[in-house]
């Protein structure tokens, strides 16, 4: 009895007044509402504003659909690409020490601190007609700004980190003994991976690679300086939002960015039950970006 | 000696692969990242310095600039009180909706941020939402500067909240019991000795949230009006002198834009460093 005296007493000095306490708490709930949900649900209001039939009939062009063809198939492309080089990345960083290795971490988190429009004009300065590379690509015919190539190469470059930033304190937390006990007895060092170190990562992989994804599909100012805006052909899903919104299409393109807003959602339940279920196998680090 | 180099370089391992994993790592990261970056160095290196301030200088460059960085820095501030506030609330007190309200925070950086920009510039048009009831108040916020104020609060939010939220979980309660048996009251523990704890934080947050919002173009360009020398941003000036084909002047501004990028980066890392310091004093 007295202990819980004792308790709610302490209670009462670490803590606001229930009139600071609820203040507080409504001026964060209006300012997260005002700033974050509103927009969120506009995005679903003006999508389906004309019914649901008006909603469908944006996915009945033919330039929508290549757009969300494109924008698919980029980032299968992309995505991969840098999952590879996490693993890589990671496996490097966190089992082996080596000088410089505070540098190249710095240098795998670059892309975050370049802006999109930066990212794209990179390519642009070095494969555009104009570029360093220009006269010899257009010598052998080869395309890579406003083309695929462009897209993905500018996509690549604003995701790059995500899977490896995921990977790398999550192997450095676990260490290498597991690693070491299975080389030991005998295992190979593929075998040793793809069965030790792999499942011990296997949620925060999936982390990133869900971050990289959400980012892939949605990027905009890298893609919109390389793809040269020709509709159907390379036009991501982003690009034909922007499209169809300037040319007042408005109803087209919250419907065509409803879908990106729904993916962003799901990648946010999926973070969000991954952080509450595997809280401890995933690297919480700070977002960066 | 070769092998001296080579233990000094990395120390001796069981775990194999390390040629491989480091390899591909250093191409990787050149093809991608390093020589695209090396290509605009180089092409800034032949505008020269002189070069590159004459592009600075230009009125309608200077003027982009000043936007984007003063409106970075202004947002950047009310994000940094706003997210100390959300993250102390959703940190400290229970209430119905908390879970909801915390993962909502990430939603910038989740949600594409075309998609952002056309949502924000519906809102706060005329006849929008929130656009409306302050145009009442005779506030206009669609196609001014004010607007794009919004959209960079809307993406730099959950970096000021995500910064400070970890260092509020770790301070430890007996340091405001003592500091309330010491006879202090709760505001003068809150100012004296928490706000101190979380400073370093709160500087990291407003860093982050700095330096996207200077970079930022998606979430913006829709809101902002886009007028030359009121409401255009450096990262659209680059766009629009990329579709003049004047790739000296998209050069110059990115140039500026970038070694700006790491001038952030830099105080970001040290201020990281302080705070793991000040955390684990």
């Amino acid at each position: 009895m007295r202990d819980a005296t004792a308790t709610r007493r302490v209670a009462a000095v670490t803590g606001e007044t229930p009139v600071a306490r609820a203040v507080l708490i409504a001026v964060a709930v209006t300012f997260l509402g005002i700033v974050l949900i509103f927009p969120i649900i506009v995005v679903f209001v003006e999508a389906f504003r004309n019914g649901f039939a008006a909603f469908l009939a944006a996915f009945d062009d033919p330039d929508a659909r290549a757009a969300i063809r494109l924008t698919l198939m980029v980032a299968a492309i992309a995505v991969p690409l840098n999952l590879v080089f996490g693993l890589a990345a990671s496996w490097a960083i966190a089992k082996f020490d080596f000088r410089g290795k505070n540098i190249l971490i710095t240098l795998i988190d670059l892309p975050f601190s370049v802006s999109p429009v930066v990212s794209g004009l990179v390519y642009v300065l070095l494969f555009g007609a104009q570029g360093l590379l220009g006269p010899w690509l257009k010598a052998h015919g080869i395309q890579i700004i406003f083309a695929l190539p462009g897209i993905v190469l500018a996509t690549i470059f604003v995701t790059f980190p995500f899977v490896a930033r995921e990977l790398i304190p999550l192997m450095q937390e676990q260490g290498s003994g597991e690693e070491e006990a299975a080389l030991s007895l005998g295992a190979g060092g593929l075998r040793t991976f793809l069965t030790i170190t792999l499942p011990n990562v296997r949620w925060g992989l999936l982390y990133g690679v869900l971050l990289c994804n959400a980012r892939a599909m949605g990027e905009f100012g890298a893609v919109a300086v390389v793809s040269g805006h020709i509709r159907g052909v390379t036009t991501t899903m982003p690009l034909h939002v922007e499209i169809l919104y300037n040319e007042y299409n408005f109803v087209a393109a919250f419907a065509v960015a409803s879908l990106l807003a729904l993916l962003a959602l799901v990648t946010l339940a999926a973070k969000s039950y991954l952080e509450w279920r595997y809280g401890g196998a995933i690297a919480s680090a700070i977002p960066r970006r | 000696m070769a092998a001296a180099i080579r233990l000094r370089f990395r120390r001796r391992s069981a775990i194999p692969g390390f040629g491989l994993a480091l390899g591909y790592t250093l191409f990787y990261l050149s093809l991608i990242v390093l020589i695209p970056l090396a290509a605009l160095l180089l092409k800034a290196s032949g505008l020269g310095l002189r070069g590159i301030f004459e592009i600075a200088t230009e009125p309608r460059v200077l003027a982009a600039l000043r936007l984007s960085f003063g409106l970075s820095l202004a947002a950047a501030f009310v994000d940094s009180i706003f997210g100390l506030v959300i993250a102390w609330v959703l940190m400290r007190y229970r209430f119905p909706g908390r879970k909801l309200l915390d993962a909502a925070v990430d939603l910038p950086f989740a949600l594409p941020t075309a998609v952002a920009g056309i949502a924000l510039a519906t809102l706060y048009a005329p006849n929008g939402w929130l656009g409306a009831v302050l145009l009442s108040f005779g506030i206009k916020v669609a196609f001014t500067p004010l607007g794009i104020f919004i959209a960079l609060m809307f993406v730099g939010l959950p970096f000021a909240v995500r910064t400070v939220q970890p260092l509020i979980a770790e301070i430890d309660r007996e340091v405001e019991e003592v500091s309330a048996t010491l006879g202090a009251s709760r505001a003068q523990t809150l100012r004296r000795v928490i706000l101190p704890m979380l400073t370093p934080a709160m500087l990291t947050g407003f860093a982050l949230a700095f330096a996207r919002s200077v970079s930022e173009y998606g979430s913006v360009i829709f809101i902002a009006g886009n007028l030359p020398y009121v409401s255009e941003i450096a990262p659209l000036l680059i766009v629009i002198k990329l579709e003049e084909y004047n790739y000296a002047g998209a050069t110059g501004i990115a140039a500026i834009m970038l070694a700006v990028s790491f001038v952030t980066l830099l105080a970001i890392n040290l201020l990281q460093a302080w705070t793991r310091r000040f955390a684990h004093a």
